[in-house]
C-alpha cells in the first residue's frame, strides 16, 4: 500500500514547501563576492526556453544575468525566469535516496535504493508480466532523459506502458498537426510574429504563460498588424487587442468553423493553394455550411458582427498567423478545435509562408523536444510511429534489440492512472511528474496511488506525489545536467551544466544507467555521459519527421540553436516547415480533416449551471513543486483564487476577498473571490497550481478526448456559493514568509 | 546611432511584475525592488502600470528635501539620498509627482530608482528594461522609439500648476507633447 507514511502536516514540517527567499549566504553577504563564472543556458520553465546566463560561486548558482546576444529573447525573461536561481541552494532539496520507514522516510545509500528499485520492479513483473510496470516521464526533462526514459521503459523493463506529462500539454495539437501535416512541430519560427498583419490568439494566455511572445505580438501591432483574441477571460494582451471575442468554454471549434463559414460564403479563400497543395476541403467545407454567424453566435456567445469582422480581417490579410495553446487544447475535443483553425490558415493559404501560419505554443520547458524521442505511449525517437514496421526496424537496430522484442502502443497518462486503479497495472516509476496535482479528479489519483504495489520517483524535491512513494531517488535539477532541449519554436538549444548535483544527490540518467544495469541490460545503456545518450538519439532520429542527425553539440552553440528537420551536418536546419506547399506526407499535400462540435464531457445543467476553467498565473509553473518553493513568486500570488464577474458576484451576494466554495459534480473548493469583470459572467476560473485541498483539479473531470488522450481540464460544470467561513486550508498554519490572504490588488 | 533613451509605455505592460523582480537583484540595492507596479482597478480591467524613477530636470524629491541629501549627477541620473544627510523625513515620498522615492525605514534612508547606475555606467541596460518581456520599460537608442513604436515619447507633465520636465519619457499617442493631470480634476469621483 503506497500511502503517505506520515500525516501530511508532518511531512511537509519535513520536506516542504519552505520559501528561499534570497540567494547563498543571503543577500549582504552576496554583494560582496562576485560570481566566478557566468554560464550561457536557459530558463528550466516554459517552453520558450528564453536565453540565461546563471552567476555560479562555489558550485552553486548564486543570480542570474540577462543574456541579451541570445536571439529569442534578447535578455527579456519572466518573473520565473529571473527568480528560478533560488531552486538551487534550497531547504527542501532532496539530498539522497530515500526509503519509505515506518515513521516517514529515511536516507539511503545508493546501491540499497538502487537495488531495491530494481528488485521490487522485477518482483512486480514476474509474478504479473512486464505490462504490470508502468513508467511516467515529464516534458522539462532534457531530449537525452525523455530518449532514455522511453528506452528504458521499452527494453530495460520491456512494458508498453510509458507516457509522460506532456499528454497534459501538447497532444491535442500534436495529434492535429500529425494528421493533417504529417508532422507535430509548429511550423514557423518565432521571427515571423512581426511580419503578419493578422494575429489570431485562440485559448492562449500569453501574458501569463509564454510571456516573452507578448513582445511578439507588440511588435506585430507596431508594424500596423492586428491582433484578435478568443478567450472567455480578457488577459492583459487583451489591452491591445483590436477585437476581442469573448468565447463560450467548449465552443471553439463552433467559432472556428463560423469563421470558416463567412470566408467560404464570400469567396475569400484561396482556391488555388487549397487545389495544389491539400486534400479534404470539400468535407471541410460542406461541414462548415451549416454554421452560420447566427447560429455561431448562439452558441458560442460572441456576436454575430464581431464573427464577420475575424473573418474578414483574417482572410483579407496577404499574411495570417493563428496562435493557440491550451485554452483550446485541453478539451474532449480538444483536437477538433485545433483542427478548426488548421483548416481557417489552410483554407486562406496561410502556411509556409513568412508571417503566415497555423502556431501552436508549446507549454513546458522541452515540451517540443520532449514528445520527440519516445517517451511518448504511441511513439519511438525521432517522431516515428511505434506501429510502423520500418521505424522499429530503423530503432530495434540503434537499441541493438529485435524488433519484435520492442513493445507495441501502450496506454496514455490518465489511463495509466486508470489502470493502476482497476489494478491492472502494480508499480510505477516516475521522474519529473506531480500527477496528484497536475492529473484532473485528483480524490481518484490519490486513490490509484495508494493501491500500488511499488511506487518509485526520481525528483529533486518531495513532490506531494512522492509522498506516496516507496522509494526517492534524489535527482538533479536542470542546471545540473548538460543536454539539449527543443523550443516552442522547433529551436534545437543547449542546456550547459552549470553546477553538480550537491551532496549524494545525482543525475538523472545516471539513475536510469544503474537502474538499467541491475535489471540486466548493462550493455544496452553504455553512457557515461549525456553526449553519448545525445548520439544515439541522433541515429534513432535518423531519417523520422523530427531528424537530428545533423545537429551537435557544438553546432548548437556556434549557430544559436539549429531548427529540424536537420538531416546531416551540412544541412542548415529548418526554421519554417512546408516552405512551397510541402507537406510532410507522402503525397506532399496537408490533409484536412473535418472539425465537429461536440458537448463538453461534463455538460452544465440546472444544478451545475456554471463553467470553471482552470489554468495559470504568471509567477507560477504547472504543479508548482518548484515555483511554491520561491519566495518572491509566492508573495506575487500566495494562494489559489476563484475569479467571477461581478454580475455572478451580485447574485450571490459575493465581494473581492470573500470565501467562495466551487463545487462540481466531483467534490468541492473553497478560495477567495476575485471579482473582475475581465470573465464572461457565465465563467469562473481557478488556478490549478496548488495541492491538496487548494487543488483545481479536485474539481476537473476525467473525460478524455477520444484520439489525443488530454483531459478537459478547460470545461467542466459547477455551482458557486459565498463560504460561511475560511476553510480549513486557510485556517491552518501556511509556510513561513506566505500571507493568509492574497493581496487585493489581485 | 543616437543616444540612448528609457522610455515607460503603460499601454504595453501586462503586469507580470518581471521588472519587480528583477530590480530586487540589482547589486546597489540587494533584496529590495525600487520598482513600482500598480494594478490601476483589477475589478474593472487588467491594466497595470510600472512607473521608475523619471529623472527630473529639475527634480521635485531635491526640492523639497530638508538635509539636501538628494543629488543629481552630471548625467542627468537623480541619486537615492545621500546616506550621512538623508533624515528619512519622507518629505521626497510625499512631494515627488510620480511616486517614487520609498523610505527604507530600517536604513532611515530614501532610496530610489538610479536608473541601474552600476549598469548603465558601464554599457549595460537597466534590469527592468532588459527583461521586461512586453517592452513596457525600455532602454533603447532614441531614433529607435521614434521609428519603432505606435507611440511618441513625452517628457513634459503637468501637475495641477506644477510644471515637470524628466530625462524619463512616458510613451503617448502621436500628436501629444506634454501629459497633463490635474487633481483637482478627481476630486469630485466616488470611491
Amino acid at each position: 500500500m503506497a500511502r503517505p507514511p506520515l500525516t501530511l502536516d508532518r511531512l511537509a514540517e519535513r520536506y516542504g514547501p519552505h520559501l528561499n527567499t534570497a540567494p547563498p549566504g543571503g543577500w549582504d553577504d552576496e554583494s560582496q563576492r562576485p560570481a566566478q563564472k557566468l554560464v550561457k543556458t536557459h530558463c528550466c520553465f516554459c517552453g520558450q526556453q528564453c536565453g540565461i546566463q546563471l552567476k555560479v560561486r562555489d558550485n552553486q548558482v548564486i543570480g542570474f544575468e540577462p543574456w541579451e546576444d541570445f536571439p529569442f529573447n534578447r535578455g527579456m525573461l519572466c518573473p520565473k525566469g529571473v527568480r528560478r536561481y533560488l531552486q538551487g541552494n534550497h531547504p527542501d532539496r532532496l539530498l539522497q535516496p530515500l526509503l519509505r520507514a515506518d515513521d516517514g522516510f529515511r536516507g539511503a545509500t545508493w546501491d540499497e535504493a538502487l537495488d531495491f528499485t530494481a528488485r521490487r520492479l522485477r518482483e512486480v513483473q514476474e509474478r504479473h508480466g512486464k505490462d504490470a510496470v508502468a513508467v511516467y516521464g515529464g516534458a522539462s526533462l532534457t531530449s537525452e532523459k525523455s530518449y532514455l526514459v522511453g528506452k528504458f521503459a521499452r527494453v530495460a523493463l520491456g512494458t508498453r506502458h510509458v507516457d509522460y506529462n506532456g499528454r497534459l500539454c501538447m497532444v491535442s495539437a500534436g495529434t492535429a498537426y500529425k494528421a493533417t501535416f504529417g508532422v507535430d512541430r509548429s511550423p514557423n519560427p518565432w521571427s515571423d510574429i512581426p511580419k503578419a498583419q493578422v494575429v489570431l490568439v485562440a485559448g492562449a494566455n500569453v501574458a501569463e504563460c509564454a510571456p516573452i511572445t507578448t513582445d511578439y505580438l507588440w511588435r506585430m501591432r507596431d508594424a500596423g498588424g492586428k491582433l484578435i483574441l478568443v478567450d472567455p477571460r480578457m488577459t492583459p494582451i487583451s489591452r491591445n487587442a483590436d477585437l476581442y471575442l469573448p468565447v463560450r468554454p467548449g465552443t471553439d471549434v463552433a467559432l472556428f468553423s463560423g469563421l470558416l463559414h463567412v470566408v467560404l460564403r464570400d469567396g475569400l479563400h484561396d482556391r488555388e493553394f487549397l487545389a495544389d497543395h491539400t486534400t479534404g476541403f470539400d468535407a471541410v467545407a460542406a461541414a462548415v455550411e451549416a454554421w452560420d454567424p447566427r447560429r455561431t453566435a448562439e452558441l458560442t456567445g460572441v456576436p454575430p458582427e464581431a464573427i464577420e469582422k475575424a473573418a474578414r480581417w483574417f482572410a483579407e490579410a496577404d499574411r495570417a498567423i493563428a496562435m493557440h495553446a491550451r485554452g483550446i487544447e485541453h478539451h474532449s475535443k480538444g483536437v477538433e478545435n485545433c483542427l478548426g483553425l488548421i483548416n481557417l490558415c489552410l483554407a486562406t493559404g496561410n502556411i509556409g509562408r513568412e508571417g503566415a501560419g497555423c502556431m501552436m505554443i508549446t507549454g513546458q520547458g522541452n515540451g517540443q523536444g520532449g514528445r520527440e524521442h519516445g517517451q511518448k505511449c504511441d511513439q519511438l525517437p525521432g517522431q516515428r510511429s511505434i506501429s510502423d514496421p520500418a521505424a522499429r526496424e530503423h530503432v530495434a537496430r540503434v537499441w541493438n534489440v529485435p524488433a519484435e522484442q520492442i513493445p507495441q502502443a501502450g496506454y496514455s497518462a490518465v489511463e495509466i492512472m486508470e489502470a493502476i486503479h482497476r489494478g491492472e497495472i502494480k508499480a510505477l516509476l516516475s521522474i519529473c511528474f506531480n500527477p496528484l496535482v497536475s492529473l484532473p479528479d485528483s480524490a481518484y489519483t490519490r486513490e490509484a496511488l495508494d493501491k500500488l504495489e511499488f511506487f518509485g520517483v526520481v525528483d529533486f524535491f518531495l513532490s506531494e506525489t512522492a509522498h506516496h512513494a516507496d522509494v526517492v531517488l534524489a535527482g538533479s535539477l536542470q542546471e545540473e545536467e548538460e543536454g539539449i532541449v527543443c523550443s516552442a519554436e522547433g529551436r534545437v538549444i543547449h542546456i550547459r551544466q552549470a553546477v553538480t548535483p550537491p551532496a549524494d544527490a545525482r543525475n538523472d540518467w545516471w539513475i536510469y544507467v544503474e537502474l538499467a544495469r541491475r535489471l540486466g541490460q548493462a550493455e544496452r545503456f553504455p553512457y557515461r555521459e549525456p553526449r553519448e545518450i545525445f548520439d544515439e538519439l541522433r541515429e534513432a532520429s535518423r531519417g523520422g519527421p523530427a531528424d537530428y542527425a545533423g545537429i551537435t553539440y557544438e553546432r548548437i552553440d556556434q549557430e544559436q540553436g539549429l531548427f529540424w528537420p536537420c538531416p546531416s551536418e551540412d544541412h542548415p536546419g529548418t526554421p519554417r516547415l512546408f516552405e512551397g506547399g510541402r507537406f510532410f506526407h507522402d503525397d506532399g499535400r496537408a490533409h484536412m480533416q473535418v472539425a465537429e462540435y461536440r458537448e463538453s464531457g461534463d455538460p452544465c445543467d440546472a444544478e451545475f449551471p456554471l463553467f470553471l476553467t482552470t489554468g495559470r498565473v504568471v509567477s507560477h509553473y504547472l504543479s508548482g513543486t518548484q515555483t511554491r518553493r520561491i519566495g518572491p513568486l509566492v508573495a506575487q500570488y500566495p494562494e489559489p483564487r476563484v475569479e467571477l464577474h461581478p454580475r455572478l458576484a451580485l447574485q450571490h451576494g459575493i465581494a473581492s476577498d470573500d470565501w467562495v466554495t466551487v463545487t462540481t459534480r466531483r467534490t468541492v473548493l473553497t478560495a477567495q473571490a476575485l471579482v473582475v469583470r475581465t470573465i464572461r459572467p457565465d465563467t469562473v476560473f481557478v488556478p490549478y497550481h496548488w495541492p491538496g485541498e487548494r487543488s483545481a483539479n479536485q474539481l476537473t473531470h476525467r473525460t478524455l478526448d477520444p484520439r489525443s488522450k488530454i483531459p478537459e481540464f478547460k470545461v467542466s460544470a459547477c455551482r458557486i456559493e459565498k463560504a460561511a467561513s475560511a476553510p480549513a486550508w486557510a485556517v491552518q498554519s501556511l509556510p513561513a514568509g506566505a500571507s493568509q490572504k492574497a493581496p487585493a490588488r489581485r | 546611432m543616437s543616444e540612448y533613451g528609457f522610455f515607460v509605455d503603460p499601454s504595453r505592460c501586462i503586469g507580470c511584475e518581471s521588472c519587480v523582480n528583477a530590480c530586487a537583484e540589482c547589486e546597489t540595492h540587494r533584496g529590495h525592488s525600487m520598482i513600482h507596479l500598480d494594478f490601476l482597478d483589477r475589478r474593472e480591467t487588467i491594466a497595470t502600470v510600472p512607473m521608475v524613477c523619471m529623472h527630473c530636470d529639475d527634480p521635485t524629491c531635491a526640492q523639497v528635501c530638508p538635509a539636501d541629501a538628494i543629488k543629481k549627477g552630471e548625467d542627468g541620473i537623480v541619486q537615492s539620498a545621500l546616506k550621512p544627510r538623508c533624515i528619512a523625513c519622507s518629505n521626497c515620498v510625499l512631494a515627488c509627482p510620480f511616486g517614487v522615492p520609498k523610505v527604507m525605514v530600517k536604513q532611515e534612508q530614501m532610496m530610489k530608482c538610479d536608473m541601474c547606475y552600476d549598469r548603465t555606467s558601464v554599457g549595460k541596460r537597466p534590469m527592468c528594461a532588459t527583461v521586461c518581456p512586453s517592452q513596457a520599460l525600455a532602454y533603447l537608442p532614441k531614433d529607435l522609439i521614434q521609428i519603432g513604436r505606435r507611440e511618441t515619447p513625452v517628457h513634459s507633465f503637468r501637475f495641477g500648476r506644477q510644471a515637470v520636465t524628466t530625462r524619463v519619457a512616458v510613451m503617448a499617442p502621436v500628436g501629444r507633447t506634454e501629459i497633463s493631470l490635474d487633481v483637482a480634476d478627481y476630486l469630485w469621483e466616488q470611491p
